[in-house]
């Protein structure tokens, strides 16, 4: 029998460890293809990239969006308008109001109510735009601290998103599709007591906040992996049409709330945060700013909340109140006319952006005078984003497309319509 | 918004401005399909319009356009009333970071010669824009570096945001060995 080989070269095949360092290793000299995606346990949203690697560096990266394109332009032209607001919702699911909200913006402004709302119901577009706003940027960095290591700020961020996301459901009736924005205003007025119930989650969130500062501000693997790493200069992210929280890390000072104001965001006061260097920190930087500033935004809304009613006063978009409905043929031809038909609207085309949670977040919309648009175009940041991702990927290691994508925010519903 | 922007552009390039119109507060311009790049450049550079960031292109098709209350279209229209638009619209729209004003800029494509150049030379944010109207509308921009469809499989027939692709279509996923082999594997 022959002697039992010893435990090393029994289990690695070799005795000497110093056999197994990669310079005596035959490493391939070509580069390789490496396919990440579309389903990636460490990235959100389904899109596929094909990586030409040469080691673990990124030489090219051929990003292929689409997995989660459901035709949303195309159902948008067979629906009446006031059927596409659910369409929107499922565009950027973790913002859906502030999609309602834009959408209706470009209606109003074909229909010539643009900026003639009740200010109660401006006011109640702003509250909850601006909750969307946090619930957004309080998900994406969660996830991209969880998915550099960083657990607990994702529970901890998600619990605080979970609050915001009870008080919308109180306002809207569901969680995550709201559909709660109309054309002409909202479907229905605050809940008693909710804006208490915000005013007390915010000072919640706000200690939330401070937590997860102080565990990933310094934690030096988070700062590692996210400074300096997908950067992107001043005038790349102007050329290649990046907005919101991206383009404000590389130093564009770019915020529709501010350049184009819409709405009553000319009556608050607010900063726009700015980076400097345009890498992953500066986004997770201007992302926790810009909750901080949301917050702020929502303390004013609640103390100045007005009182005049949530809906317009126009029959050509208002529904008739139900007790008319139910008791007088007029307003229930009205009712049924403009639940059949939908609203109609002036022949034309308008586009309206607002601020959403990845920036400019637009809808052209082209009327033909029928109650369904002949053309609704979404200009959505994340598909904008998605494009920039092969050149800011390009150089680093496979390991650092996590905190890119991560940070870059692509959201699959938005990005691929 | 500003009539300032349309006035220079036809003061600087004539005819090739075939007309001007404002609507919701958006400046349009209609460009002559190959005086585009000239006239796209000229709007990035000149220190006066720098148009540098890019917003959105996309493409209107016009097959069924029967608007109501509203007489068709003066720009398309011949004196016989019969309707000569060319069928498709292609939109660029551009902002300026530093001036705050924008544009819309319309090529009008006809059906037969459905191309148009692109502008993904000028803004890299345009290469995945012409993409994408190349996509869903079939146009075809000369010079564009990598002219693919993005949402939708090679394999795809047709062009769904066009008025004659129904809506209830439905498209099978077959293999298909006339295609010619993508530009994805040959590089």
């Amino acid at each position: 029998m022959a002697a039992v080989a010893d435990l090393k070269t029994l289990v690695l095949g070799q005795k000497n460890v110093q056999d197994m360092i990669d310079a005596e290793q035959e490493m391939p000299p070509e580069l390789m293809t490496v396919n990440m995606g579309p389903s990636h346990p460490a990235m959100h949203g389904t899109v596929r990239i094909v990586l030409t690697v040469d080691g673990e560096t990124v030489v090219r990266g051929d990003v292929q969006p689409g997995y989660l394109h459901r035709c949303f332009e195309k159902e948008a032209e067979y629906a009446t308008y006031t059927q596409i607001f659910p369409y929107t919702d499922r565009l950027n699911y973790v913002s859906p109001m502030i999609n309602n909200c834009g959408y209706a913006m470009s209606v109003e402004k074909l229909l010539g109510i643009y900026g003639k709302l009740p200010r109660r119901a401006e006011y109640i577009r702003v509250i909850v735009s601006e909750v969307s706003r946090i619930t957004d940027h309080l998900t994406c960095v969660g996830a991209s601290a969880m998915e550099l290591g960083a657990f607990t700020p994702f529970l901890y961020m998600l619990k605080a998103r979970e609050w915001l996301y009870e008080l919308l459901e109180k306002v809207s009736g569901a969680r995550l599709t709201h559909s709660y924005v109309r054309v002409g205003g909202v479907s229905k007025d605050l809940p008693d007591g909710w804006t208490d119930e915000l005013n007390y989650n915010l000072d919640k969130i706000q200690e939330i906040m401070v937590e997860v500062a102080t565990m990933l501000d310094n934690n030096k693997i988070f700062r590692d992996r996210m400074a300096g790493i997908g950067a992107i200069s001043k005038a790349d992210a102007i050329a290649t049409g990046c907005v919101g929280p991206i383009a404000r890390s590389a130093g564009v000072d770019y915020d529709v709330r501010k350049d184009y104001p819409y709405s009553v965001y000319p009556e608050f006061e607010f900063d726009v945060p700015v980076g400097t260097t345009g890498d992953c920190f500066d986004r997770y930087l201007v992302r926790i700013e810009e909750i901080k500033q949301s917050i702020r935004i929502l303390r004013q809304a609640i103390e100045k909340l007005p009182n005049d009613g949530f809906m317009i006063d126009d029959p050509r978009v208002a529904l008739p109140p139900k007790k008319d409905t139910y008791n007088t043929i007029e307003s229930m031809i009205r009712h049924f006319k403009h639940v059949v038909d939908g609203i109609k609207v002036p022949a034309g085309e308008a586009y309206t952006f607002v601020e959403g949670g990845n920036g400019e977040l637009g809808f052209f919309v082209v009327s033909d005078g029928t109650g369904r648009p002949y053309k609704c175009y979404v200009r959505s940041p994340a598909f904008v984003h998605l494009s920039t991702a092969e050149q800011l990927i390009k150089g680093h290691l496979i390991a650092d497309i996590v905190p890119i994508f991560g940070m870059i925010n692509m959201i699959g519903g938005e990005c691929d319509k | 918004m500003s009539q300032k922007v349309l006035d220079a552009l036809k003061a600087k390039f004539g005819d090739a401005i075939t007309s001007t119109e404002n609507q919701f507060g958006d400046d349009i311009a209609w460009i002559a399909r190959d005086k585009l790049p000239a006239v796209a450049l000229w709007l990035r550079d000149d220190a006066g319009m720098a148009f540098d960031a890019p917003v959105f292109v996309t493409c209107i098709d016009r097959l069924d356009w029967k608007p109501l209350h509203r007489p068709v279209s003066e720009h398309f229209s011949d004196e016989s009333g019969k309707d000569s638009r060319p069928r498709f619209e292609v939109c660029y729209q551009l902002r300026s970071s530093t001036h705050r004003h924008r544009v819309r800029l319309k090529v009008a494509v006809p059906e037969n010669d459905s191309r148009c150049p692109s502008l993904a030379q000028l803004w890299p944010a345009f290469n995945w824009q012409e993409r994408e109207t190349f996509d869903m509308y079939g146009i075809r921009f000369d010079q564009h570096p990598d002219l693919r469809r993005i949402y939708l499989y090679e394999e795809f027939v047709g062009y769904p945001l066009r008025k004659d692709y129904p809506k209830d279509k439905r498209q099978p996923l077959v293999r298909r060995d006339d295609l010619p082999v993508g530009q994805k594997e040959q590089k």
